[in-house]
């Protein structure tokens, strides 16, 4: 009897190990063998933990699990009180277009044998039959851009560290996740940690370099536990070696290293500090060589776009922003999780349809696209495509794609002060306009929520000096998030509010 | 408590097992927070020595980075998101009752030393929040009730 159980982050939280454990229990006691594997979740997390059975018809999925519901999985799966039949065939799946996380749920993350089954490294086979400018071309012709945010051409990246002399160059995987309502880089991390290596392999063959690092967030303790098994299979068997190495480190709890220059003096060992460009770290990054820094996501939808090649990834998509995006839906969301699709689907559409709203029942206040430092969108946004220009063109951007939902019962004033908050426990301390704006901006704030309506011009004063004037995207889209709140929910920000209390 | 004969053998053997890394002193940070439970200040001299470091920049390493402790945490460690995923579910209020019920604010350890509570960023948990962290451990869709599990 084979079961799948999820590793990941989100079904151990809800419970996964208790699962685990009594299924072996009832199997030991019914004297039947089960091969119980840990997969990666398909993302469905109202669904989790959600264990599949795998039939002659295929797997079907029995969930959200719970210690009691564990005896019925050893009679007919199809007829377990919380069957909901094969997974492929739900809504949720049959709706995606799964590129990058087609083996994410399916495969076990730590088989290679399973890896290469389902059309694992047949990218870098290719890449190694190629030069390195044709593997640059390709990458540059699929029109990637960069999934951490930036949506900065990949391609382009990769040709400026190519191009650049030196006698070493590093390929920089930043798996420092820190935006609420992001966990595509988790989720990968854990459900299909080879995809992530073979994509940084490339990325080594592309650009000359013969080290990787992934900086990973410690608050993510199983992604780094499977990503280190998976680099130690990776070598034995021969897909890393000396020719291109990787190397995990982790991080310490500091938000900004999540911006490349700043995880760059982390990865050496110093304060996360952010550095002005230019230099461009392609030319002067990790030790002062030429170095890539890319998404998780950016490196691991690279095996994809080499193996089918850049025309099928390119087909995917809308406008400029090509291929496509794993949205995350979280917050207060009745269907949430990790849904893939090719850009162009409407914020309305997402919220909607996809995710059913909120989880609460009552009616979306807010929708909070990018991130910590992403803008606030009313309902009146949500004919908004999915692309990096059409969220530019709200005032906001899309960030990691995480979605956060909030209810009517959301103050928007309270998460303007909170974006604000946040930016000043974070702020590396580099520049002005952030270490002390961001301090300023939450007792600014305060005056507003005391009825001193003379204060919100002061506010948005200051926002456009963070916007213009910080270093780097912490202080500088902090903005978003605070100015999208005042513009969209002014009477969150009227002293009336108080005066009707 | 360690003498310091034997903090400063741990300590060397810590960084004698992360020789030859490239930008080596997260990683060992990481090992003796590991070993300790904290950063002992008295290793700071040993490590910057060894890496040829100001005792200054080791020090503002250390206290640069949230995960880094200077001294002991209680023998639990509660951390609760406070992020906006959670806080779309209530994380703010469920953050007050712990507080309330712990008699602590962030960051403080209850007089006993049986708990310390400290806000996190982000777990990556943010389709099924409120979401924490006792004793490296993950929890989804947390409530106050979790008091009562650190309490047992």
């Amino acid at each position: 009897m084979k079961l799948y159980l999820p590793l990941d982050s989100v079904a151990v939280a809800l419970g996964a190990e208790a699962i685990a454990a009594a299924i072996l229990t009832e199997a030991a006691r019914r004297g039947i063998r089960v091969d119980l594997v840990r997969n990666g979740s398909r993302g469905m997390v109202w669904l989790e933990p959600l264990v599949e059975v795998e039939t002659d018809a295929g797997r079907i999925g029995v969930g959200p699990m719970t210690v009691a519901d564990v005896p019925a999985l050893f009679g007919s799966a199809a007829r377990h009180p919380k069957a909901l039949g094969l997974v492929e065939d739900l809504p949720w799946m049959k709706g995606q277009t799964r590129l990058t996380f087609a083996r994410v749920g399916v495969i076990d993350p730590l088989s290679l044998a399973d890896y290469r089954a389902h059309g694992g490294l047949q990218g870098l086979t290719r890449a190694r039959s190629m030069t390195r400018a044709e593997i640059v071309a390709e990458v540059t012709d699929s029109g990637l851009r960069g999934r951490g945010g930036a949506g900065f051409p990949t391609g382009i990246k990769w040709k400026t560290v190519s191009d650049a002399p030196g006698d070493r160059k590093y390929i920089v995987c930043n798996a420092d996740e820190g935006d609420s309502a992001t966990f595509a880089d988790r989720m990968l991390m854990e459900g299909d940690p080879f995809c992530l290596i073979e994509g940084m392999a490339i990325a080594g063959l592309a650009c000359g370099a013969a080290k990787g690092f992934v900086y990973i967030r410690s608050e993510y303790p199983i992604a780094i536990r499977v990503m280190e098994s998976a680099i130690r299979i990776a070598r034995t068997a021969g897909v890393l070696d000396a020719g291109f190495d990787i190397e995990v480190r982790v991080g310490a709890g500091a938000y900004v290293c999540g911006e490349e220059t700043s995880l760059l003096n982390s990865l050496e060992g110093r304060r996360g500090v952010v550095r002005a460009k230019p230099p461009l770290p392609a030319l002067e990054g990790f030790m002062g060589k030429p170095t890539v820094v890319n998404n998780v996501i950016s490196l691991a939808s690279v095996p994809v776009i080499l193996a089918k090649g850049a025309a099928f990834y390119k087909d995917f998509g809308h406008g400029r922003s090509r291929g496509t995006v794993p949205l995350q839906i979280a917050g207060n969301v009745r269907y949430g999780g990790l849904y893939e699709t090719a850009f162009g689907l409407t914020l309305g559409q997402i919220v909607d349809d996809i995710a059913g709203g909120t989880a609460s029942g009552r009616p979306v206040k807010a929708v909070q696209v990018g991130g910590p430092l992403g803008a606030y969108h009313p309902r009146a946004d949500f004919d908004t495509p999915f692309g990096y220009e059409d969220f530019a063109g709200q005032g906001g951007l899309i960030g990691h794609a995480g979605l956060t939902v909030f209810d009517d019962s959301a103050d928007m004033l309270a998460q303007a002060r909170f974006a604000m908050e946040f930016c000043a426990i974070e702020s590396c301390g580099k520049c002005t306009p952030c270490r002390i704006g961001a301090v300023r901006g939450v007792e600014t704030i305060d005056r507003i929520a005391k009825g001193d309506a003379a204060a919100i011009p002061l506010l948005t004063d200051l926002c456009s000096t963070m916007k213009s004037g910080s270093l780097c995207a912490l202080g500088g889209f902090t903005p978003y998030p605070v100015l999208s709140a005042l513009t969209h929910f002014p009477e969150d920000f009227t002293p009336v509010r108080e005066a009707a209390e | 408590m360690l003498d310091s004969a034997d903090l400063s053998d741990r300590v060397a053997q810590i960084l004698a097992d992360h020789a030859g890394l490239e930008g080596p002193l997260l990683p060992i940070l990481h090992g003796i927070q590991a070993a300790f439970g904290h950063v002992p200040q008295a290793a700071i001299p040993q490590i910057a020595k060894a890496l040829n470091l100001s005792k200054a920049e080791v020090h503002g390493v250390i206290t640069f980075y949230h995960d880094f402790r200077e001294a002991p945490a209680g023998r639990h460690v509660l951390k609760l998101c406070r992020a906006e995923a959670c806080q779309a579910m209530g994380a703010d209020r469920m953050a007050a009752e712990v507080k309330a019920a712990l008699g602590i604010d962030w960051h403080e350890t209850t007089p006993d030393g049986r708990v310390t509570l400290e806000p996190v960023f982000c777990l990556g948990l943010c389709a099924c929040g409120p979401a924490a962290m006792l004793d490296g451990r993950l929890i989804g869709r947390c409530d106050a009730g979790i008091v009562a599990e650190v309490m047992a």
